[in-house]
């Protein structure tokens, strides 16, 4: 085995054993050690995709001295690392624009904390993408949850701790159901690795045996996962989980951790369950029918609001829908829109929150009366705003329209009511996001003359430095789309 | 007792309270916001910020839609219920052999086991080496959950010095500690000693008898905080600070951390390891398995004692 394999083995251990590391050096030292840790995993997981790109086939990587129904693995393959090489971006930039504006959000002698709770995440994310095993990604979600919930908490507000409160308990719940559904489909297939699960569920399809417990698992899995990244009807902590965090947290949390999740559901669907199960059992009809009330509610929701980073984190739970209305057309065309739609609305949507924090900077408010005309006070975060919007609302040359593009795609397959109800979807939903997001930009560059007071603080060049570099990412990904899509595409069909 | 009771009481009508006072909390976070601005007035012209509509409906509406949504929430419960258990039927029943969780790996685990860890006790072979990638997350979930807490309720440094807080902490001791109470320090100084060795005997032997890290160091926890009631803070202080629970908690884990990348690494590659399984039953054996089981022990030890006092008065 050559020494590049052991990539994702460091991107998940090196987070890991430096977290503890941090959480007891001060400071400013240990926002550099994570900052590096970070800066290190991005380059190696680079470093990774370059192999893998170029014709490497995929392989399985054991954690220990026995092979895999027995010990550990993690699979790593082409989908999986240019996931990985996203995810560890995103967080890197999200942290260097984020983590080092702290001071005046938080208390000091927390920031040590906040840093080890980021890396735990990161390691958390890294391994949920690479793992091959049902209990190990059991595992790292909750590491995912629970440092989650401490990010959430860090903002030393009222409101808050009841927004981290309210995220533990309906995450908590998707956990359980998430459990209850492993110990399920433990009891029976026996295995809890993905790969002979995959044979064995063939097998008990194939057979009809067990088939109230399998639908039983299946919407379980489904359901835990769906309440975990925030499907319509289970956003309600949306809002405000990510209207109150800290904009490192906001950031990392919309665009990281309920993508983490979403990306393992792809995982289990199409490497474990089968496509052909979700699809016999009736649950991807729920979760498209979810996802599609999902894009427009959420976009309904972002209607009606007053207060700027709110109005991203509303967005979200359309964005969100997007990715489960691919999931639940069952074909491989969907979940590679899924995907797709996972990188592009991950770098759009840090993008956003880093830049509305800098908007807020200059402005001393999120709400949008104190906004208003920030974008002649700090034109390049506005500027960086509206490529983030651009790429949400879906326009040419960014992100959001390939998605966009992919997901029209993956309906057109279908003939008749899916077909329909996918169009209708996508237009209304691109409308309502042109409503809100314009109302944004027209807020943000009109003249400031109401009397009202605002600061006057400097955004550091750290935070423009990852603006830039998201909004450049939003931007590659629009102009590329179909190198990128082709490597989603010939990763999912190597995942099987 | 009088600050007990009016805690108590705020406690059980908060909930009258709630919606008027979060109305007013949530409108908008302070935090974020330099003390140089005005107070925002409020202008009958532009309309207050919606609510979510979902979030604020129990707090919005009166009392009978508030019953209405506990009777949904209690009926949807029962309905998950009633589909678990009827599911639970129609599982493989339980104990068979011709059961699908009977199957290769859990033969290799019982047949080969100790053989290939070293460990006599099975479990501890399966989780600590078979399955050690697991573990080792496991052992940060711990690690992420402390780090969540302390982030919560650690009391800023500026705080902790000033006298108002000093103060409060005074009347809190002296309202809930029972001060020099001689029966728990009789029974405290016999029964340290004892609950200390039987978790040290829990987690020294976790290879070999049930029991280890997690288990031994849950016990070692406890005699800690019967430790910290029966002579307080002060007496505690003295050798347990937050220097020696980051230099445990930071060594603990670091060393879990290395000496589990070694094991995969090597694993993984195919390269011989010095770490052998030795000879089953021997004190000394099952490779890392004793030395990970002492470090989860200390980690989890020092985990539990250190929840007690941030939750008791927000430092260590």
């Amino acid at each position: 085995m050559s020494l590049w394999q052991s990539i994702p083995f460091a991107c998940i251990l090196l987070p890991l054993a430096a977290a503890a590391l941090t959480a007891a050096l001060p400071t400013r030292r240990a926002r550099y050690v994570a900052g590096f840790v970070l800066l290190v995993q991005t380059v190696l997981s680079a470093l990774l995709v370059a192999r893998m790109a170029s014709g490497n086939e995929s392989y399985v990587y054991m954690m220990g001295h026995y092979p895999a129904p027995w010990g550990n693995e993690i699979r790593v393959g082409l989908l999986e690392s240019v996931i990985g090489l996203f995810f560890s971006l995103v967080m890197t930039l999200s942290v260097l624009g984020g983590l080092f504006v702290l001071e005046q959000e938080l208390l000091s002698d927390r920031h040590s904390l906040m840093s080890a709770l980021l890396l735990l995440l990161s390691s958390a994310l890294q391994a949920q993408v690479y793992t091959n095993d049902l209990f190990t990604a059991y595992v790292f979600v909750e590491i995912m949850t629970i440092s989650a919930v401490g990010l959430i908490a860090a903002h030393d507000t009222g409101r808050g701790q009841v927004a981290a409160m309210r995220y533990m308990i309906m995450n908590l719940i998707g956990s359980a159901l998430f459990l209850l559904s492993i110990i399920l489909l433990y009891d029976l297939t026996g295995h809890l690795l993905m790969s002979p699960i995959h044979d064995s569920v063939g097998s008990l399809r194939g057979s009809g045996a067990y088939r109230l417990p399998l639908t039983v698992v299946v919407a379980l899995m489904c359901g835990g996962l769906a309440i975990k990244s925030a499907l319509w009807p289970f956003h309600t902590w949306v809002p405000d989980a990510y209207g109150t965090s800290t904009p490192a947290a906001s950031a990392i949390l919309s665009s990281l951790v309920s993508e983490g999740y979403v990306f393992l559901m792809v995982k289990l669907i199409w490497r474990m369950l089968g496509p052909e199960t979700i699809v016999s059992t009736h649950v991807n009809d729920v979760i498209l029918v979810f996802g599609i009330i999902g894009m427009i509610s959420g976009s309904v929701g972002a209607i009606r609001q007053v207060n700027i980073k709110r109005l991203i984190a509303w967005s979200s739970v359309a964005q969100i829908g997007y990715m489960y209305m691919g999931i639940g057309l069952g074909t491989a065309a969907g979940l590679e829109a899924a995907c797709f739609h996972i990188l592009s609305h991950a770098a759009a949507k840090a993008l956003l929150f880093l830049s509305a924090n800098s908007l807020h900077a200059v402005s001393g408010s999120y709400r949008m009366e104190y906004i208003r005309g920030s974008g002649r006070r700090a034109p390049l975060a506005a500027a960086a705003f509206i490529v983030g919007a651009l790429s949400l609302v879906g326009i040419p040359f960014t992100a959001g329209f390939a998605s966009k593009w992919f997901f029209a795609q993956a309906g057109l397959a279908y003939g008749s009511l899916r077909m329909i109800l996918v169009f209708a979807a996508l237009v209304i939903s691109t409308a309502l996001n042109v409503v809100y997001f314009m109302g944004a930009i027209i807020r943000i560059f009109s003249p400031a003359d109401d009397g009202l007071s605002r600061p006057d603080k400097r955004v550091g060049p750290l935070r423009y430095v990852a603006l830039a570099g998201l909004a450049g990412l939003t931007v590659l990904l629009g102009c590329i789309p179909g190198q990128i899509m082709a490597w989603i595409t010939e990763g999912l069909s190597r995942f099987g | 007792m009088s600050r007990l009771t009016e805690r108590l009481h705020r406690m059980l009508h908060a909930d009258d309270r709630l919606d008027r006072e979060m109305a007013a909390e949530w409108e908008e976070a302070p935090a974020g916001k330099p003390a140089s601005l005005p107070p925002e007035e409020v202008n009958p012209d532009t309309p207050a910020e919606q609510p979510d509509w979902w979030i604020s409906v129990p707090f919005r509406q009166g009392r009978g839609l508030r019953r209405l949504l506990v009777v949904l929430s209690v009926l949807l419960c029962v309905g998950i219920i009633t589909v678990l258990v009827i599911t639970a039927q129609y599982l493989p029943h339980f104990g068979q052999a011709g059961n699908p969780a009977n199957n290769e790996v859990s033969r290799r685990y019982i047949e080969n086991g100790m053989e290939e860890t070293g460990a006599v006790n099975i479990v501890a072979g399966m989780i600590l080496d078979y399955r050690a990638f697991d573990t080792l997350g496991e052992s940060n979930v711990l690690f992420t959950a402390v780090c969540a807490v302390m982030l919560l309720l650690r009391v800023s440094a500026d705080k902790r010095r000033s006298a108002a807080y000093q103060l409060e902490l005074e009347t809190d001791d002296r309202m809930y500690e029972p001060k020099n109470d001689l029966i728990l320090r009789s029974i405290a100084r016999l029964l340290i000693p004892c609950i200390l060795l039987l978790g040290m005997y829990i987690i020294l032997n976790g290879h070999l008898s049930p029991g280890g890290g997690f288990s031994g160091g849950a016990v070692m926890g406890a005699g800690l905080i019967l430790m910290l009631n029966a002579y307080g803070f002060r007496r505690m202080e003295r050798f347990f600070t937050i220097r020696l629970f980051r230099a445990v908690t930071v060594c603990a884990l670091s060393f879990y951390a290395l000496s589990k990348a070694y094991s995969f690494f090597t694993g993984a590659n195919h390269l011989p390891s010095v770490i052998t399984p030795g000879t089953p039953g021997m004190i000394f054996s099952a490779g890392l398995i004793p030395y990970l089981n002492i470090s989860v022990g200390l980690v989890v030890c020092c985990t539990i004692y250190s929840l007690y006092t941030l939750f008791r008065k927000g430092d260590l």
